[in-house]
């Protein structure tokens, strides 16, 4: 290795986010493809910081009714009720239920607004040119992005009981409208979290400022 | 317009920090990580294509038994229903849930599905050693596809369901739970031995004025 450290872009080189060849663009071009996969290629995912707001707003507004209005209804004899998220980690609170409770409190509250949160600070310090906790917050994208997917929890749920509970005129579950919310929180935050270029973490840092260990 | 490869291939860009480094050679069973960001650039793997294969074939089998049989039913005073994965999305779509209904299949059957087919096809055309450039495009959208693959989270929250109907039901777990149960070890496993990096050195290029000889790397006139 060289003694300064240097990127990528520095050197006016590519990498392929598909293949991983590292290539040169034509004399004076920002934008080209990969010789290898043909991949549109730049020095960073184009627009990256405007994508990754613009879907971590709708994933908040769209939030706020996932978790107001119910994503079931149960009709019985006795009549209708509907459930929030809230109210079925609530429901299902019990000596014996809680570590499920719990799992569904972790899954569908906690961990969208916890990405929402986690993406919305790697953005604002990206964009005030944070060169500091590097290490830290590239721990931080990746856990957003591993753990994502799990909070699609609660809509599988809520699936698997509708289809399965139809025995009328007994009892019927039904889904509501707040679960086409949730779903649209859950694939809005996991589109924030794919537009985000985890490269700019590190671009304000200046070549020669950090000693590589 | 095709960028210019560079002559050392052994340069590489971490995609997590973009930080320029050589690769070196990877001993079976060792991985390299980026000395920056501690992103891991590649684990070698000792057979890696062939293991795979084996895994993926399962995986397919698997694939088509859990969702040609029920996976969860309940009885309750006499009376059953059962449903299969493709029936919850279905009840969905059907009862006016086209959105949710449209992701549940997505995540649930479509996505997994191609996950399995689109790596069982790659690695059946990189059996040759120059494979055909389709290997190479399943290859850049596999990724993508495996994003949405979502068989474990699927597990957990028809478990979850269960459990919630067992309080006014008796469940009935069917086969395709178990089989699911299997086949999210076997991706499990198809995710962690394969290495793309073995595909890409074989795939023809897209830009053919520049392919480069099979696994020989152009060492000579190296210059970062």
């Amino acid at each position: 290795m060289s003694p300064a450290v240097l990127t990528a872009m520095q050197q006016g080189l590519q990498t392929c986010e598909a293949c991983g060849l590292l290539s040169r663009p034509a004399h004076g071009a920002d934008e080209g493809h990969c010789p290898r996969c043909a991949e549109e290629l730049a020095f960073r995912k184009p627009g990256s910081l405007q994508r990754t707001w613009a879907f971590l707003i709708a994933a908040a507004v769209c939030y706020i009714p996932a978790n107001m209005l119910p994503v079931l209804t149960t009709t019985t004899a006795a009549g209708a009720e509907s459930d929030t998220i809230l109210g079925g980690v609530v429901l299902l609170w019990s000596p014996t239920g809680w570590p499920l409770s719990l799992i569904v409190l972790i899954a569908s509250v906690m961990i969208p607004i916890g990405k929402i949160v986690a993406l919305v600070f790697l953005l604002v310090t990206v964009q005030r040119g944070s060169i500091k906790n590097n290490e830290q917050r590239i721990r931080l994208y990746r856990t957003v992005v591993f753990i994502g997917r799990w909070s699609m929890v609660d809509v599988f749920v809520d699936t698997f009981t509708a289809a399965l509970v139809q025995l009328q005129p007994l009892m019927a579950v039904e889904p509501s409208s707040g679960l086409v919310f949730f779903a649209a929180v859950v694939v809005l935050t996991m589109l924030a979290a794919e537009s985000f270029d985890p490269r700019l973490i590190w671009d304000a840092t200046r070549s020669p400022e950090i000693s590589h260990a | 317009m095709f960028n210019q490869p560079l002559s050392d291939a052994s340069l590489i860009g971490c995609p997590h920090c973009d930080l320029l480094q050589r690769m070196p050679e990877v001993a079976p069973g060792e991985s390299a990580r980026c000395t920056r960001c501690d992103e891991e650039l590649c684990r070698h793997h000792a057979d890696s294509l062939q293991r795979t294969l084996a895994l993926t074939i399962a995986a397919a089998i698997l694939f088509v038994v859990a969702n040609s049989v029920p996976m969860l039913g309940l009885t309750v005073v006499g009376r059953e229903a059962f449903t299969t994965v493709f029936g919850g999305a279905e009840h969905l779509w059907s009862h006016g849930w086209q959105i949710v209904g449209a992701l549940v299949l997505l995540t649930a059957v479509v996505a997994p599905g191609l996950q399995i087919g689109f790596m069982l096809m790659i690695l059946i055309g990189a059996r040759r050693d120059r494979a055909p450039r389709w290997v190479g495009t399943l290859l850049r959208h596999y990724p993508t596809v495996s994003t949405w693959s979502m068989i474990e989270v699927m597990i957990l929250g028809v478990l979850v369901a269960l459990i919630k109907i067992a309080e006014y039901a008796k469940v009935v777990p069917g086969v395709s739970l178990f089989v699911l149960g299997a086949l999210v070890f076997l991706i499990a496993g198809i995710q962690s031995a394969f290495d793309p990096r073995e595909v890409w050195n074989k795939v023809e290029w897209a830009n053919t004025a520049e392919q480069q000889p099979v696994g020989e790397r152009q060492i000579t006139g190296a210059r970062s």
